[in-house]
């Protein structure tokens, strides 16, 4: 075994042996004194009401999903417009390339537009 | 750093931009025009499809590669094109038949039917790992949600889902595999992995996962065995014509990059691919075959018909020879023209009952109630057997007849014993239709025109390839080892 890896195995042993001497020393010391409240889920403070896994619409999933895609896409605008200015010396590829892809973007925003996919009620 | 401007070769991405251009615009289409009616958007995407193969056809012969070398159309991308296109243009006319459930938009069924064509249409024409990942993401994803298409009902539903997850996991699988080799070699392009790398122990090791990893991806798209759980369930709950385009369409893309990939010798050195290849393929052929035997319903028996298929097109694939790849083309020719034929029948079966349960006894009697169907199918069902004069006899000898050159004698004849044990079960559907008094009243609604001519269309390729397999054969003898 190659002598590099010894300080390695030696800090595992370390933080194994110090973790488990600080589970070690809160199950020897602490005072144990178990709640209702304790076992709650913490929201904020408040009491707890109810379930969190209720039915809600549909409508939130298909706007986050669509906020998903757009913001993903408006990312990629971002390092576009860094090298523009730079790129466009080599001939107008850059600026066709993002014309292509807004008009693509722009399809499936009025695809989803059209299909009701903004609309709320 | 200098920029430089990747070649742009329009000539080469003319197929698949006509395909864009139709897809997007089916999408839109009945948004703007409510009235815009099944037969309209179906006859937009026929249009699209014809449009596409003609700029196929003036693709020059010699290998042309585009945008960098990301994306090469060689006789081999040219070949499986087209079998892809009349795929999708089978699956296009049979879907026109279907009464469907209200729900159903015609629009998006059509285009993610040629989003997922553009897709396996991108995968089999490139060298480049991450092009390859892409059009395989493209098509899987289309292909996930046509299979949920009759999204009211539940079975179609369980359909996509296990589709969506097994797919997703097999996709893992594939992307490891990819990150392996590119970590290995330094490269994207398949076609270079060995070139400028000392072969020493460590780096080898990496490879060889790597390609295991990037096959076994790609076994769970071509349903060989040990990866084909998913097949019977997902083409059971898929509509029939979803079904018919899973089939044959995924399975030509699926072996195209199999082929691509175990084509480059050097990846394989010292590697025991031919090996590997007739365990599968015997496990693949014996129990999809097998299996096929005890179903009792015919779309179950299709599919694991077609699990079986896959294997006959392994024996072509383990031959690793210029006339074992022309073939499987051969071969993946003559089975998209009869199994989406077979599968059309079954969908004008599945017209009269709803719940779609259509057993062997239902075919009972058919040949007198709906003569041109009936006949249809059985010679659907003699050349999906191997019968001669039909082309899926041709096609097994091609098969067959490519691993014998290289000596596989004893895997050849597993394979001819299995393909005699198919008889079976094809047959005893065609016992159905002529030989047996029909139980109960038999009442098919007429055929749709869409329907009758898809039927013709598989029904005259199926013979005519059978008889004068020169037409099609002079066609692929473009394809040749080492690939470009």
């Amino acid at each position: 075994m190659p002598l590099e890896i010894i300080p390695i195995l030696a800090l595992l042993l370390v933080v194994l042996g110090v973790v488990g001497a600080i589970y070690l020393l809160t199950y020897l010391l602490g005072p144990r004194r178990p709640g209702d409240v304790k076992l709650s889920p913490y929201e904020s403070g408040k009491e707890p009401i109810g379930d969190a896994r209720i039915r809600f619409p549909i409508r939130f999933y298909l706007i986050a999903m669509l906020f998903v895609l757009f913001d993903i896409e408006l990312v990629f605008f971002y390092p576009w417009a860094v090298v523009y200015r730079k790129l466009l010396s080599a001939g107008s590829f850059i600026l066709i390339e993002m014309v292509i892809f807004i008009a693509l973007l722009l399809i499936g925003y009025v695809y989803a537009w059209k299909r009701g996919a903004l609309q709320w009620d | 750093m200098t920029f430089t401007q990747p070649t742009i070769d329009l000539t080469a991405v003319s197929p698949l931009l006509a395909l864009l251009a139709t897809a997007i615009f089916l999408l839109l289409l009945p948004l703007f025009f409510r009235s815009a009616g099944r037969a309209l958007l179906a006859f937009v995407a026929v249009i699209g499809l014809l449009i596409s193969g003609v700029c196929l056809f003036r693709i020059p012969v010699v290998p042309i590669s585009g945008f960098d070398r990301l994306l090469l159309l060689d006789p081999l991308a040219i070949a499986v094109h087209g079998a892809l296109l009349l795929a999708a243009l089978l699956t296009l006319l049979i879907s026109l038949n279907r009464v469907e459930d209200e729900y159903l938009n015609y629009g998006e069924y059509f285009s993610l039917l040629l989003f997922s064509l553009i897709g396996m249409m991108i995968v089999t024409s490139t060298w480049n790992l991450l092009v390859l990942f892409l059009g395989l993401e493209l098509f899987s994803i289309a292909l996930y949600t046509l299979a949920g298409i009759r999204k009211m009902r539940a079975d179609s539903v369980e359909a996509s889902l296990k589709y969506l997850l097994l797919g997703a996991f097999a996709s893992g699988f594939l992307l490891y595999g990819m990150a392996l080799l590119y970590g290995a070699s330094g490269t994207l392009q398949l076609n270079e992995m060995m070139l400028g790398i000392e072969a020493d122990a460590s780096t080898l090791a990496l490879i060889y996962a790597g390609v295991i990893l990037l096959f076994i991806g790609l076994a769970f798209k071509a349903a060989l065995v040990p990866f084909h759980m998913w097949t019977p369930d997902v083409y059971e709950g898929s509509a029939t014509p979803v079904s018919a385009f899973m089939s044959t369409a995924t399975k030509a893309a699926a072996f195209i990059v199999l082929i691509r990939l175990l084509a480059h010798s050097e990846l394989a050195i010292r590697f025991p691919w031919p090996q590997l290849l007739i365990v599968l393929a015997v496990l693949t052929m014996t129990v999809g075959n097998l299996l096929a035997i005890h179903q009792k319903n015919v779309k179950r028996m299709l599919a694991y018909s077609s699990i079986s298929h896959a294997g006959y097109l392994l024996v072509g694939l383990t031959a690793a020879s210029s006339s074992g790849d022309q073939a499987v083309l051969f071969y993946l020719f003559v089975y998209t023209a009869m199994n989406i034929g077979a599968f059309g029948v079954l969908s004008h079966m599945g017209v009269s009952n709803a719940d779609e349960r259509v057993d062997f006894e239902s075919y009972r009697g058919m040949g007198y109630r709906s003569p041109f169907a009936a006949l249809c199918l059985a010679v659907f069902m003699f050349s999906l057997s191997g019968l001669p004069p039909f082309s899926g006899f041709i096609g097994k000898l091609y098969l067959f007849s490519a691993a014998v050159e290289k000596g596989y004698v004893a895997l050849v004849v597993i394979a001819v014993l299995n393909s005699v044990a198919s008889v079976y079960y094809y047959m005893r559907l065609v016992v159905n239709l002529y030989m047996r008094d029909p139980a109960e009243e038999l009442s098919l609604p007429r055929a749709n025109a869409g329907l009758k001519a898809a039927l013709f269309i598989a029904l005259l390729l199926t013979v005519l390839w059978g008889i004068y397999p020169s037409l099609l054969t002079d066609l692929l003898a473009g394809i040749s080892r080492p690939l470009p």
